[in-house]
């Protein structure tokens, strides 16, 4: 193991990672809904209320629009280099849709508003989820 | 309405969030998860500034007897860890190390890279619905 200095950026990050938190300390205080990406987009299917899909689509459509603000507001493109192409790319979308399906949560769900809650059962979730895509990042990269 | 504004607020605030930690990049969320090559920690800072900002709100939040916009707060009532959990983030943790690619970074790069994005997010969305149709199976 070797730490990538070059591309280690961990003030960006950090804030970055504190506007997250404040999104979904917002959407709690406001709404009282737990942020969480995959339910939120899931709540869209099947028998939920106008109301309860209204705020996810507005939500949703927020979130499309932040990173198109922010490149307007900064002037720079931001940064897109894909890892995986065809069925790789295709086989991994449909797993991250099944998975956070049967898992109950994503990284933002489980990872950032689960373990601020410190729910042990986003914990589990963190470390089954954080453990599988590091073994399949060191199969595919370094096998 | 004013629910509908808040929401496409929060929104945009998660998204820009996204952009500036550099979730939307799946290069870097790999770079994060290749633990044994050449490894770059920074996203162990979005979650870190994360679930601090969350978890310092939140409990001023559940101080409130009701959310501002609406009229109970709505938070998960399971507590045990059952299987489900365990394999379906398993499963997520597949997919997310094979693109770089986790639920909200996809909707955030919807249009900045509709091409890739949006099969992406129907493939995405056609997971979860097989995987609720596994869920009320095992029900």
């Amino acid at each position: 193991m070797t730490i990538a200095w070059a591309s280690f950026t961990p003030f960006s990050a950090f804030l970055g990672g504190c506007l997250i938190g404040l999104a979904a300390l917002l959407l709690m205080v406001f709404q009282g809904r737990v942020m969480g990406v995959s339910g939120i987009i899931g709540g869209l299917f099947g028998t939920a209320s106008s109301a309860e899909r209204g705020w996810r689509l507005a939500f949703l459509l927020g979130a499309v629009a932040g990173p198109i603000i922010w490149q307007i507001i900064t002037k720079a493109p931001i940064i897109w280099q894909a890892v995986a192409s065809g069925p790789q790319f295709y086989i991994a979308a449909f797993l991250v849709g099944l998975g956070t399906a049967i898992g109950s949560g994503c990284t933002s769900g489980h990872g950032i508003c689960g373990l601020a809650r410190l729910s042990p059962r986003s914990l589990m979730a963190v470390m089954a989820f954080m453990a599988s895509a590091v073994a399949t990042v060191a199969i595919v990269n370094h096998i | 309405m004013t629910r509908l504004i808040t929401a496409l607020i929060i929104g945009s605030i998660f998204g820009i969030g996204l952009a500036i930690a550099g979730m939307l990049n799946p290069s870097k969320v790999v770079g994060f998860l290749d633990i044994f090559g050449d490894w770059d920690p920074s996203l162990a800072f979005v979650m870190g500034g994360g679930i601090l900002v969350n978890a310092i709100g939140h409990r001023f939040v559940m101080k409130r007897k009701a959310p501002i916009q609406c009229a109970a707060f709505s938070l998960p009532t399971s507590t045990n860890i059952d299987k489900p959990l365990v394999i379906g983030s398993v499963i997520f943790g597949v997919g997310w190390g094979l693109a770089g690619l986790c639920p909200g970074p996809v909707v955030a790069s919807l249009f900045l890279n509709g091409e890739a994005m949006l099969p992406f997010f129907g493939l995405l969305i056609a997971g979860l619905l097989v995987g609720r149709i596994v869920m009320r199976r095992l029900a």
